[in-house]
Parts: C-alpha cells; structure tokens; sequence
C-alpha cells in the first residue's frame, strides 16, 4: 500500500489521475473502519486532509458551496441558516467524534444508501461538483446515486464540493434508529418546502438501493396544495392529502429485510415520516410553529 | 513510512508505520501509550478518543499518515493539558490570542521529566480536575471506556464550563460504558463542571 500525501488540489487531481485505483480518505470515518476490519486493501490510499480548501464553504446569492471535507459539526454550527434540513441530518451523523471528521463527500463517495446527508441533500436541491485533470463538471444529486454504494464518479474524478440551494423555506428530516446517537438508520427522511417556486421535495434515505426521491408523492402534493390554495390561503393541510402523500412515499421505497429492520418495516416508518416532517414544515411555513427543531 | 507528529506536547517520530495503520495502533504498539484503549476499531465506542488539533476524534479512524506534522493530546498528557490551560486561561496550547506557537518546545519537556513528572505517560502528574472528579464521583469500574470519556468530557468543559445534562449526555454520546450505567459518568461530570465555575467553594 501506498500513502499519497498531496498538499494541494491539483497535485491532488494528479494523483487519482495516475492512480485511478486510489482511495481518496478524509475523514477516514468510513476507509478507515474497512481497512481495520481487512475488508479493503487499497493499493493507494489518497489522504485529502492537507487541501485546506475542502474544508472550506462560500454562501452565495442562491446556493452554498459546501467543501467536500467541511465536517459535519461545522455544518450544524454555521449552516442551520441557510441548510436547516442538512444540518438536521448532520446533527443525527453518529457521534461528535465522527461528526468532527466526517463531511458530506465521504457521504457521497461511499453513496450508501443509509448515509445521513442524502435525503436532505435531494430535498434542499444540489449538485455534487467534481473534478479530474480533464476538468470539472457539476453532476444534479438526482442522477449521481447509481446503485448501492455507486455513484457517478469516473474513476478519475474527485468530489471537490457540493452546491446545495439555500432554503426558501422550512426544512425538516427525520431518522429512525435505536437511539438517538450512533445508529445507522433504518430509514431516513428529508422535507424541503420552496415556497418561492411553490413545490415540495422529498428524499428517503435507507428504503432503497439508492437514496431516493418520491417523485410520485411531490407531484400529488404539489398539485394539491396549488388547487386548494394552500400556499396563499396557508391553510392547515387537510388529512386526507397529507395520508395520501405518505401512501405515495411509502409506495416510493424499494427496501429489504435486513438486521436493522424489515422491508415492511421501513415502508411504515417511511409514511409516518413523511406525514410527520410535512405536518412540522408546513406549521412553520403557516407561521404557527411551536417546536419542530431537532426532531430526529 | 514514517511519521513525525506532536503527542503531548512532544516532537515524536515513529518508524516503519504501515500505510493503512491507524493512528491508535501508532500511538498503543510504536509509542508506548496505550491510554487510548482498542475496542471496536469502528468508531462505534469512543474508547480511543484522543484531540487531533485540539479536536477530539476516534484515533481508530485516523490514519497515520494523517497526522503528520500535527498535535494529539491523548489520556495520558491530559492532566499536564489541563494544568496549561488553566495556567493560559482557557487555552492549553497557548495559541488562543497569543503569539507563542501551539506545543511545547523539548526544552520545556525535559524541564518536567527533570521534575520527576511525565507527561508522556501521565506518571507522577498531579491529575487534572476531571480525572478527580471521575475517582470522587466513582465513575470508574472496570476503567476500559475511561479514558475516551475523560477526553471527551474535558474537552466540552473546555466549550462549555455549564452543561446542561442534555449537554453532557450529548457530548458523550460516542462514549459507550459497559459497566457503570453512566450514571456516576454523568455525576462525575457535572461535578468537574461545579468545581470549575466555583473552585475555592469545594
């Protein structure tokens, strides 16, 4: 094994471009804990802890430019303004100690499906920004899961940032787990209302072979919400379409039977989820919000 | 490879690291400190917890490689940690608004192994406020999950100098205890934080 140390992006670029086979670690909170256990044995490994820029993030006018490496504690402490929904998910990210580590393109690279970032990331809106020696391209987050633990990666490129839109309105996610520190979620899900272009967005996290959004369900609201005029009239969302909405999120799973939970299991808790961070957003969105932070 | 990095306060080389070794293994088998205990090697536990650059960390999920060049405080250089921080006000590596650079020169270090204390290995150092309190409060049983939790509680008495029981329970939510029920863990805690706010009240 090798240990390739470069101090700046493009020796960085350089390196994954003539080791294609490289394992980027950054955090290591995911590399680190196969090769302790023997499951990978990396020719190279490509430590990106000296790039000081990937531990670095830019508010702009509509999105922020989140570096791959930011980790998660940054993330809770300085971006619940403009990322309340992310930061819900990062705050659910295991531990301090993990969360220290631990950012939003290790989550990416990996592309896990129970990897906490995700529903929050296809609920806000983003692209994941990535580059190689042939240059940089910005990959929308619908199209960058390919399959369990598959992403849209070439072998060349490496995650630089992602952008993810700024809130225009509330933002909630929800995990299921055994407690609440240091689980891997059952399942998982992100609720983004954008009252400026007047849609909802989901993602579900852990009820797939990718995280996933329910397109299906987004649709039926959205429609909805524009006949009844609930964005003008902020009334409370009726019963019966909030039930159909999480009917149409439960049918969006594809999940397994695993030592975490049934596929049953998870298509229940995916309904009662989506219900639950739709009732929470749209009492802040109408303004009568109580409490609906930090629900995990 | 090798490996140059500071560990409690001093300059340390180690040799023939393998590359996809983990700054736990570095610390326990190459530099003689096995304070920072081996467990799940997971990142599931907290017992190797250690400041990476004053952050505390799972020293399992480091490489060694990583920490080339920078600064890890592990259980063992704890109370000298502690001791400089309350001598710096609040700042054990003196780098908080001042200009001495972060670390201590070897000149310093040899002063306090001239003392007959060590701060490499933690022997004969007074111990710091939270290990106290730990002992008082009969936070420690089997001791094999204590010095991750003494890590990551003194580094958020540090943040925080009046946690709430949601603040400390949080703060220690990576530290799994098999023994105590985390009770006297909890006791400990708030008493090293009511001995800090009030030091000449106890």
């Amino acid at each position: 094994m090798d240990f390739l140390r470069p101090a700046s992006w493009e020796e960085a670029l350089a390196a994954k471009a003539e080791h294609p086979t490289a394992v980027p670690i950054a955090g290591g909170t995911d590399v680190m804990v196969e090769i302790n256990f023997d499951h990978r044995r990396p020719e190279y490994l490509l430590d990106l802890n000296r790039i000081g820029e990937l531990s670095e993030w830019e508010v702009g006018e509509e999105s922020v430019r989140l570096g791959a490496s930011v980790p998660y504690t940054q993330i809770m402490e300085n971006l619940r303004g403009e990322l309340p929904g992310l930061a819900l998910a990062s705050h659910t990210v295991a531990s301090p100690q993990i969360r220290n580590r631990g950012g939003v393109g290790g989550n990416l690279g990996t592309a896990s499906p129970a990897g906490d970032a995700h529903p929050a990331l296809l609920a806000a809106g983003a692209e994941v920004e990535v580059e190689s020696v042939r240059g940089s391209r910005l990959i929308p987050i619908d199209e960058f899961y390919t399959g369990v633990k598959r992403n849209a990666l070439a072998a060349d490129e490496l995650i630089r940032a992602v952008h993810v839109k700024k809130a225009d309105g509330p933002q909630q996610y929800s995990k299921v787990g055994t407690r609440n520190a240091m689980v891997i979620a059952v399942c998982a899900f992100g609720l983004a209302l954008h009252p400026r272009t007047r849609t909802v967005r989901t993602g579900i996290g852990s009820a797939a072979p990718t995280p996933v959004r329910a397109k299906t369900a987004e649709d039926f609201l959205n429609a909805a919400l524009e006949e009844g005029g609930f964005w003008d009239n902020g009334k409370i969302i009726t019963p019966s379409v909030a039930k159909q909405f999480a009917d149409l999120c439960s049918a969006a799973c594809n999940p397994i039977d695993d030592v975490r939970g049934t596929a049953s299991y998870r298509r229940h808790a995916v309904g009662i989820m989506a219900r639950r961070t739709l009732t929470w957003t749209w009492e802040s969105y109408r303004g009568t919000a109580a409490a609906t932070e930090g629900v995990a | 490879m090798r490996v140059n990095f500071t560990v409690n306060g001093r300059p340390q080389e180690a040799d023939d690291v393998w590359e996809g070794e983990s700054l736990l293994y570095v610390l326990r088998e190459r530099l003689g400190l096995p304070g920072s205990k081996n467990a799940c090697e997971q990142g599931e536990c907290g017992s190797c917890t250690v400041r990476l650059d004053g952050v505390p960390v799972c020293s399992c999920l480091v490489a060694a490689g990583q920490v080339e060049g920078r600064e890890v405080v592990t259980v063992e250089g704890l109370a000298d940690f502690a001791k400089q921080r309350a001598e710096h006000g609040g700042c054990a590596t003196g780098a908080c608004g001042s200009a001495e650079k972060a670390g201590t020169s070897l000149d310093a270090a040899k002063q306090w192994a001239a003392k007959g204390h060590d701060s490499q290995t933690g022997e004969g150092v007074e111990l710091s406020p939270i290990q106290e309190a730990f002992i008082d409060a009969g936070a420690v049983q089997c001791g094999f999950c204590t010095p991750g939790l003494l890590v990551a509680a003194d580094e958020m008495l540090e943040r925080n100098p009046n946690p709430s029981d949601a603040d400390i329970r949080e703060a220690l939510s990576g530290n799994l205890c098999r023994c105590t029920g985390y009770e006297k863990i909890m006791d400990a805690v708030r008493l090293a934080a009511a001995r800090q706010s009030a030091p000449e009240g106890v």
